[in-house]
């Protein structure tokens, strides 16, 4: 404890010699450290209280971790409490408008949304993944400093008004998911899934640099709100049409959606179940806010076809290839490219319900599918056993609690009502008849109808089969009370939709 | 022709023979010392282009750094028979010819057909924005936050490296 302490004292002595050094020597540097303070006020600071306060988090935490021993407990109350923390300045900031630091991040309004909604992510990932954790031997702290930085990550991909920023924010949400994926060391599936998530996911970057580069090649600038104001009136448009196809790329695969969906079985099925089921809404999240960023207000048609072909591809395939799997995190991993689908239609639409719907089927999605993994990932034993359909049997008699709660929340993905996620499809359905695309949503519909067959069939499982006996582990307090939150927010959202509605409308 | 133009001229074939040496090397540590006598072509060749900042950074961080990583671990990897590494031609070849023979196609109809004016000649403002105090001052004002946001992005890596490769597990 004490030399760590001296270590780190010398660490800081270090850092403070460089930079004497350094103002001795470059004359430029001190009148470049008075600029950083005329430049930056409170107010700035204040406007990104959320990303502030999730770093701040991440490095007690980091410093919890290094200093501390035995520090797995303390660091998750820190992470829990932090992370309402954040939620408080997420919605304190909700009010403000406009950007700041010279045009890099917009604040308040939808940067503030998605804030809240990658907060609320990420606290229920860090509760479900304790229990997890602690049952495969391997509560260590490193997990949620990763979980934080990749929220970080989101909250910047979210807030993004340059490119340059968003490619940032993207990069840092995707290296702490590669690592998080991999986190089972010993784990072979582990490994496939942050392998295949690795290599799939930096040749998805790349394209999405690539995008960049071409995109500020033509313009001269990375600004987000100029190019989009400016794309008529450009020359290059060569140049931009391809640089907006590659970002295009780059962002679907993130998403998901089909035909750059390849990853996304194998490594929700690989991955540690909480990070699965933080990587198909936090990551998805993110990634659709970068989306409704770029894309929501494009008049070209191009675009719109390309979104169309997305759209429609990605609910066909994902939801008939999920009636043929046997494993429920894989099943949910290809229900989640068919969510991605849905919410393609919305962005297809390009109006104002579209991207409300998008929002509310986020919000939605991100209960039920957090909830989903959550429930799974307490079933599930040690080395991977509990995860088919066949153990799923007869488990509305041995784990009356459990079983109850996932079927509310398959019934809720499957669309069903008074649930959340009927609303989220309604609004994007409508959305997509206000514009002429009546036929989309008739294809979503019937999509969905699909759909209930497999998350039924799971229902059908737990309540009209027997099983064998099989062994589960203890299953925390906390984990039942957040379990109890999601399933009385989800009907809550289904009964008072216009409550969300309303607060999205407030968005300019 | 300007002092300049011999250089480039000088610089780029070293490049481009370097380049074509190291392809065709069998052995892998050979291999990587003509990759390093290509990084430090491309470094000169930044530096004909005014860009001080990544001409050293060339140097630094590829030449130096990441080619020492390339060679320790070609040099503990120990990849024995290099026949090993000899390929039959199959179907893959095949296209990995073709899309290179375009790409070669791409570059040539590039270069012989009329180029936009602006690539042409070089213009002031390149040499200004490309010295280290002009990097410097747009880093510490205008891109402030993304340069905090990329510190972030390595601490993260770093924990990430250490949670894959140290941690124990009971």
């Amino acid at each position: 404890m004490q030399d760590k302490f001296i270590m780190f004292l010398s660490l800081f002595k270090f850092y403070t010699r460089d930079i004497l050094f350094l103002s001795q020597k470059i004359p430029n540097l001190s009148s470049i450290l008075i600029n950083i303070h005329t430049n930056m006020n409170t107010n700035e600071l204040f406007a990104i209280a959320p990303i502030i306060s999730v770093t701040t988090l991440s490095i007690i935490v980091l410093l919890i971790e290094s200093l501390i021993k035995k520090s797995e407990r303390l660091s998750f109350g820190v992470t829990v409490i932090g992370l309402f923390v954040t939620m408080y300045f997420s919605i304190t900031t909700f009010e403000l408008s406009g950007t700041a630091f010279n045009q890099m991040v917009t604040i308040g309004g939808f940067a503030s949304i998605f804030s809240v909604l990658f907060s609320v992510a990420a606290l229920l990932t860090v509760v479900f993944s304790k229990d997890y954790l602690q049952k495969e031997n391997a509560n260590f702290g490193e997990f949620y400093i990763l979980i934080l930085f990749s929220t970080i990550g989101m909250m910047l991909m979210a807030s993004a008004a340059d490119l340059i920023l968003l490619f940032i924010g993207l990069e840092l949400m995707s290296i702490c998911l590669y690592v998080l994926a991999g986190f089972f060391r010993n784990r072979q599936s582990s490994n496939e899934a942050a392998l295949k998530y690795f290599l799939l996911g930096a040749f998805a970057t790349s394209f999405l640099l690539y995008g960049i580069a071409l995109v500020y090649g033509a313009t001269g600038t990375t600004n987000i709100n100029y190019i989009i104001q400016n794309l008529s009136n450009m020359n290059n448009s060569l140049f931009i049409s391809v640089g907006i196809g590659l970002i295009l790329i780059g962002l679907a695969f993130k998403v998901g959606a089909v035909p750059f969906h390849m990853w996304v079985p194998d490594v929700y099925q690989g991955s540690p179940t909480p990070v699965s089921g933080f990587m198909a809404t936090g990551a998805k999240a993110a990634a659709f806010s970068a989306f409704v960023i770029l894309f929501i207000n494009s008049t070209s048609s191009e675009i719109k076809t390309v979104l169309i072909l997305l759209s429609a591809l990605s609910m066909i395939a994902g939801n008939i290839i999920a009636i043929a799997q046997t494993n429920v995190k894989r099943m949910l991993g290809y229900s989640s490219i068919a969510h991605a689908g849905y919410m393609l239609i919305g962005l297809a639409a390009a109006n104002q319900l579209g991207r409300d719907g998008i929002l509310f089927y986020l919000f939605a999605y991100m209960l039920m599918n957090i909830g989903a993994f959550g429930v799974i990932s307490l079933i599930e034993a040690n080395e991977e056993k509990n995860l088919q359909f066949d153990d799923y049997k007869g488990l509305g008699t041995k784990k009356p609690a459990l079983a109850a709660i996932l079927a509310i929340l398959m019934f809720s993905l499957a669309g069903i009502p008074p649930f959340a996620g009927f609303f989220g499809k309604y609004y994007i359905f409508i959305a997509a008849v206000n514009s002429n695309l009546t036929w989309l949503a008739i294809l979503g519909v019937l999509t969905s109808v699909i759909s209930v067959y497999y998350y039924l069939k799971l229902v059908v499982a737990m309540y009209f089969k027997e099983g064998e006996e099989i062994l589960f582990s203890k299953v925390s307090p906390l984990s039942y009370l957040v379990l109890i939150a999601i399933i009385i927010l989800i009907t809550g959202i289904g009964v008072y939709p216009s409550s969300i509605l309303t607060i999205l409308n407030q968005i300019p | 022709m300007s002092i300049e133009v011999i250089i480039f001229f000088l610089v780029a074939i070293s490049a481009i023979v370097s380049a074509v040496l190291m392809v065709i090397q069998r052995n892998p540590v050979k291999s990587v010392l003509f990759m390093i006598v290509n990084f430090f072509c491309l470094a000169i060749i930044y530096l004909l282009l005014h860009a001080q900042f990544i001409a050293i950074i060339q140097i630094l961080v590829y030449a130096g750094a990441i080619m020492v990583l390339f060679l320790f671990v070609i040099m503990l990897l120990n990849l024995g028979d290099e026949s090993l590494l000899k390929e039959k031609a199959n179907f893959r070849k095949m296209i990995a010819y073709l899309l290179s023979g375009v790409i070669l196609l791409e570059l040539i109809i590039g270069i012989i057909l009329p180029p936009n004016t602006f690539l042409q000649t070089q213009s002031p403002e390149a040499v200004k924005i490309g010295s280290v105090e002009a990097i410097g001052a747009s880093l510490f004002n205008n891109y402030l936050l993304p340069f905090e946001a990329v510190s972030i992005l390595l601490l993260a890596a770093i924990v990430g490296v250490v949670v894959l490769a140290k941690k124990k597990f009971k």
